[in-house]
């Protein structure tokens, strides 16, 4: 009798069940979607993490750099650098090699501290740096008026020059920067290495850390494959760090997505970037993996406690420092789609409350009637409510199929989220200097001027409106929104508890209902 | 049957006091079959619900059986209800997407009997108020007198030791009204007892017993005095 009343009520109010399931629907389908989404995003966070990180690590050890530890990159260009060309202009370059601004080395005896705390299951060092080759092409000094310099020569005043890249007196500089990851060969189970396998050529052995006669490591290198492309550079070329050729031997990519960049652009053995930037038994940063994730926040507070002048995050403080696309999206899933949810949810239960107790009151004489045969309240409570719980099914299972569709969607766009954790940073640009009315670009001291001249300045005018691009550590990622036992749980949950409340709600009602009721409607 | 002492019951209504019974004392025994007669608002369908279990009086008792149905529990009442009590109601109430036959159905749940046994004795309800070939149908696709039957078969199907009426007959033509105070009658002849409201002289005559209520007080115009 229960289901038969049931399914003839629901058949008979066809218009209500549509418009109560079809609410739940939209609203299931839409915490879906929200949830599986809310996950993609932090799988990606993640796969970012791991990229730039390293699998498995837990805790990351880096030294905030001081204001003034490191001077601003400086190059200095004598009057006879370079390579002087036909028509008298001189083509310079110049690398230089340090740590990345706003970080700062320190001694690897940190590494030793930290693996001998408790808990700790893996950790390895590296020593990231940032190369800079400085690099252009000035005019021939010589032909320039006698007696005047840079500073002095104002508008109209260079017009008898000649040289330089656009053949008129003018300069031009680039600028290429990228990074370079001293890692530790032999440990692959925490750190960059873990996301990292091999495209082209050979990997980095342990060998090639004191390779040489006397120990010193193989000035070799191998890099990333996205850079190398950029770059247009390939196995067996050399690139320049520092006062040092290094022959790539390699190229690798990130384990995370294919075309996904690894953490840096070039990776050499530790021993080598020290000797490159003159820090030896220098790092700038640890990675730790603990035995289990209820011990990480022991750990790092043992490491704080241990080394109280490093910085010390954990994952979760790694993912907070995610920017990027990726950011914007995790923040627009946990604001908009969070509170939109949460919105169309209380509209859907809120139309089903109504339209329940709506119907207990239009079926007040019905229901009176059933308590007037005998019926218990709590039978007809339970009535009321399988109907709306029915319904609330109802809208479930459309909202089920609907939120899968929407989430197959979602996956089929592709859509690609950029994420980094070092912020902005200039890297991979060319530059290009002087201009019209400048007076020039400044030479060196005591190298006398190399300044264009005005009237020359706009073929080499400098596009500087890009100059600023993001980092090379730069993540791009696939978001993928996955389908769990969760989100369909929570869909279920979701219908289930929404037909529950409004048929509660309206089987309150309708168990205030005097059998009395049925006689006075009439009477 | 129903031992009824000094009933009364108020209601307050638009910010006054309304007096629907005042002070009935009352005895009806078993096998009667009693009309009651008055006009409207005089007390009728509140003595009904009285009888019939389904709401409290302000003071006094009504006795069912040796069942104080004033001061017995909401489960107590509602299993009095369910077995003992077969009410009929003047606009028929039967649920409109329910079939006759779930219909008469409907009051053999609240007793808890096997599905099969309820088709059965639900199916020998239709047929005993003539009914049988019209189980399938539902109400909207019977006429007024065949879903006054199909609410007589209602009340008739959990075997009650008592029927009250609400105005059996009030929604009917004369033909079909006759034939439902037949089946009433039969009903008593078979020895239940029976207590109809109704507004028909023709209907109230012919009962064993007849009372009138007016201004919430009851009396007897048969000469049998049984108060």
């Amino acid at each position: 009798m229960f289901f038969t009343y049931l399914r003839r009520e629901l058949r008979h109010r066809r218009r209500q069940t549509a418009v109560v399931a079809i609410g739940m629907a939209v609203a299931v389908a839409l915490v879906m979607v929200v949830n599986s989404v809310s996950t993609g995003v932090s799988d990606a966070q993640d796969d970012v993490l791991d990229s730039v990180y390293g699998i498995g690590t837990d805790i990351t050890v880096t030294q905030t750099g001081a204001p003034g530890d490191r001077a601003p990159g400086r190059f200095e260009v004598g009057a006879e650098d370079g390579e002087v060309g036909e028509d008298g202009s001189r083509a310079f370059a110049q690398n230089n090699v340090a740590v990345e601004r706003g970080t700062a080395s320190f001694d690897d005896d940190a590494l030793t501290t930290v693996a001998q705390i408790d808990d700790v299951a893996a950790t390895t060092g590296t020593l990231t740096l940032s190369s800079t080759t400085f690099s252009g092409e000035v005019p021939d000094t010589a032909a320039l008026p006698e007696g005047a310099d840079a500073g002095e020569r104002g508008p109209g005043q260079g017009q008898g020059a000649a040289g330089g890249p656009d053949g008129a007196g003018g300069s031009a500089f680039s600028l290429d920067t990228f990074s370079v990851t001293g890692v530790d060969p032999g440990s692959d189970a925490v750190g960059p290495l873990t996301t990292v396998s091999l495209v082209d050529g050979r990997a980095l052995g342990t060998d090639d850390s004191a390779a040489g006669d006397d120990g010193t490591p193989a000035t070799v290198t191998v890099l990333d494959a996205t850079y190398a492309a950029s770059a247009d550079l390939a196995v067996g070329d050399t690139v320049t760090v520092g006062d040092e050729d290094l022959e790539v031997i390699g190229t690798v990519g990130s384990t995370t997505g294919d075309g996904v960049a690894t953490g840096s652009d070039a990776y050499v053995t530790l021993p080598l970037a020290q000797s490159l930037a003159d820090l030896d038994g220098q790092l700038t940063d640890v990675y730790v993996q603990a035995d289990s994730a209820t011990a990480i926040d022991a750990v790092a507070e043992d490491i704080s406690a241990a080394l109280p002048e490093v910085t010390v995050s954990t994952q979760s403080d790694l993912a907070s420092s995610v920017t990027g696309s990726l950011a914007s999206a995790s923040d627009l899933v946990s604001t908009l789609g969070l509170w939109l949810s949460v919105v169309v949810l209380v509209a859907a239960v809120g139309i089903a409350i109504l339209l329940t107790v709506s119907g207990v009151t239009r079926r007040t004489r019905e229901l009176g009637t059933l308590k007037a045969l005998g019926w218990p309240g709590r039978r007809v409570v339970g009535q009321v409510a399988g109907e709306s719980l029915v319904q609330g099914l109802l809208g479930g299972a459309v909202g089920l199929v609907l939120g899968l569709v929407a989430i197959a969607v979602v996956n089929a766009l592709g859509i690609t989220l950029s994420g980094t954790t070092g912020g902005f940073a200039i890297g991979g640009q060319e530059r290009t200097g002087g201009g019209p009315g400048t007076g020039a670009a400044g030479g060196g001291p005591g190298a006398g001027a190399a300044g264009g001249g005005s009237g020359a300045g706009e073929a080499a005018s400098g596009p500087f409106g890009n100059a600023v691009d993001q980092a090379a550590g730069a993540v791009d990622v696939v978001l993928h929104a996955p389908v769990s036992p969760t989100v369909v749980a929570i869909a279920i949950g979701i219908a289930v508890l929404g037909g529950l409340l409004a048929g509660i709600v309206g089987g309150a009602r309708a168990a205030r209902l005097r059998p009395a009721e049925a006689l006075r409607s009439v009477a | 049957m129903y031992e009824i002492t000094d009933l009364t019951k108020t209601y307050a209504a638009q910010g006054r006091t309304v007096r629907a019974l005042d002070g009935v004392s009352l005895r009806i025994g078993a096998g009667e079959l009693v009309s009651v007669q008055g006009p409207t608002g005089g007390g009728k369908s509140t003595l009904l619900q009285m009888l019939g279990a389904m709401d409290r009086p302000s003071s006094g008792t009504v006795v069912l059986d040796g069942t104080d149905l004033t001061t017995a529990s909401d489960r107590v009442l509602a299993e009095v209800r369910a077995r003992t009590i077969g009410f009929v109601f003047q606009g028929f109430n039967l649920i409109p997407t329910l079939t006759a036959q779930e219909n008469v159905e409907t009051a053999l749940v609240p007793a808890r009997v096997p599905g099969a046994e309820r088709a059965e004795r639900a199916r020998a309800a239709l047929a005993s108020v003539g009914l049988g070939d019209r189980g399938h149908h539902l109400p909207v696709e019977l006429s007024g007198g065949q879903q006054q039957r199909v609410a007589i078969a209602r009340a008739l199907v959990k075997n009650p030791a008592v029927l009250l009426a609400d105005e059996p007959t009030g929604n009917l033509d004369e033909e079909t009204r006759d034939e439902i105070v037949e089946l009433l009658e039969g009903l008593w002849h078979d020895g239940l007892t029976v207590v109809m409201v109704t507004h028909d002289s023709a209907v109230a005559r012919r009962a064993e017993r007849r009372l009138r209520i007016a201004g919430g007080t009851v009396s007897e115009l048969t000469p049998a005095a049984r108060t």
